[in-house]
């Protein structure tokens, strides 16, 4: 009797180069499957079960998924759009060019890149308006909404500097303006401004550090904080639901005790 | 001396190098925080030089206002002489523009409007164009000086030829 392909890929789970990848094991009784969750790097982050509800649609509309998912985009089209753009003054708008029309899949990759960009903006918000709107923001997970309000400067700071790096008129006047927004700090706005740019005015030194900025330093905190965020989540006792708010958990107990009762 | 050494002995040693290490350490990190932001200002800049050379006043008739955009001032050559004006708007930034046929500087950002004197007539712009200091060089040719701001209307803000 031919074998089906569940029996292939359990036999493949049964060899020793995949037990020794994956320790837990083949079979999938509950334990079996909670090992696999808890023994992943990646995974473990996660509870090992998870209620149905609170992957349901209406719980969370995914819009802190779809967040990450966008930031994914990000990442894996910002990573080959690295490969042809130099930060460099004469460089930086010629090489946008090439990628528009040059490149070999360029325009794709620079079109996804920005309208994933436009994406998370819209989705960060969005996001935060359901979670503001179904008090998801309250305890015990008020200090996973501050970290939240963190994500949010670190996504408009990643578009901020993502935006200089065409180095088109666009771009040098709007970072002009917005680097000029910054010097309006008391006291310490001037040097906020001239630390930025790295020198008096939107020039080379400034296209090479919004560069750095946007490629490392923000995109390594975003993926700090959103660990964190993620952890949190579990750690706060799962995404919010509104059917497990304690006052509608009594509510439903409380019907269902008057029902038993008659 | 010895004899004056105490039971807690051991115990204040060990605080004393506990101290001292976290001491050394935290000088450390805040020397260490010094030269990062040292590091990060830097020292030289290879910027335009703020003395920009506007050329033989005779380019510039009677009554005009002319704007340099890449080095953002404007040589405006008046009745009472020339003077010098920046052309960066107040507000954040953006290149103004000289309107002839409005007679005043306009931002086109976010609507600033100026007198040719540099005076604001409509904000957001919460300053006036600053005037910038110009004078003659020994061939003849205005130099003007963008990181010397000079008094608005004054005698020495004026170059007469």
């Amino acid at each position: 009797m031919a074998k089906t392909v569940d029996q292939y890929f359990d036999d493949l789970r049964g060899t020793r180069v995949w037990r020794s990848v994956f320790r837990s094991g083949t079979g999938s009784s509950t334990l079996k499957r909670a090992l696999a969750i808890q023994q992943n790097v990646f995974l473990h982050l996660f509870s090992t079960k998870v209620r149905n509800r609170m992957l349901s649609f209406s719980a969370t509309w995914y819009l802190g998924t779809l967040t990450l998912g966008t930031f994914l985009i990000l990442v894996a089209t910002g990573i080959p759009l690295m490969f042809y753009y130099h930060p460099s003054v004469p460089q930086a708008y010629a090489d946008t060019k090439d990628l528009q029309f040059v490149v070999s899949s360029g325009l794709f990759l620079r079109n996804l890149h920005r309208w994933s960009a436009h994406a998370m903006v819209f989705l960060v918000f969005a996001h935060m308006f359901k979670v503001f709107y179904r008090g998801a923001y309250r305890p015990p997970r008020e200090f996973n909404w501050v970290i939240g309000v963190v994500l949010l400067l670190i996504t408009l700071l990643l578009s901020y500097t993502g935006y200089l790096l065409p180095w088109d008129q666009l771009a040098y006047w709007a970072i002009t303006v917005g680097s000029n927004i910054a010097s309006a700090v008391p006291v310490m706005g001037e040097k906020i401004h001239f630390l930025l740019l790295g020198g008096n005015a939107v020039n080379a030194n400034a296209l090479l550090r919004f560069y750095v900025l946007h490629c490392m330093i923000l995109p390594l905190t975003a993926l700090f904080f959103v660990a964190i965020h993620f952890w949190r989540i579990r750690k706060d006792g799962g995404l919010y639901s509104h059917s497990s708010e304690p006052a509608v958990v009594r509510a439903e107990a409380a019907a269902r005790n008057e029902k038993g009762a008659q | 001396m010895a004899e004056e050494t105490n039971k807690n002995d051991d115990v204040s040693r060990r605080q004393f190098f506990m101290k001292l290490g976290l001491g050394s350490l935290s000088i450390a990190a805040a020397g260490t925080a010094a030269f990062a932001y040292q590091y990060l200002e830097p020292n030289v800049l290879y910027e335009p030089s703020p003395v920009v050379n506007a050329g033989r006043p005779d380019r510039y008739p009677l009554g005009s206002v002319t704007i340099d955009v890449n080095s953002g001032i404007y040589i405006i050559h008046s009745d009472e002489g020339y003077f010098s004006l920046s052309a960066v708007c107040t507000h954040l930034g953006c290149m103004t523009a000289w309107k002839p046929e409005l007679n005043m500087i306009a931002c086109p950002c976010h609507g600033s409007k100026f007198q040719q004197t540099g005076k604001k007539i409509e904000g957001p712009a919460p300053k006036p164009l600053p005037w910038k200091r110009i004078w003659l060089n020994d061939d003849g040719d205005l130099l003007v000086d963008r990181s010397t701001d000079v008094p608005a209307l004054a005698r020495d803000s004026f170059v007469r030829v």
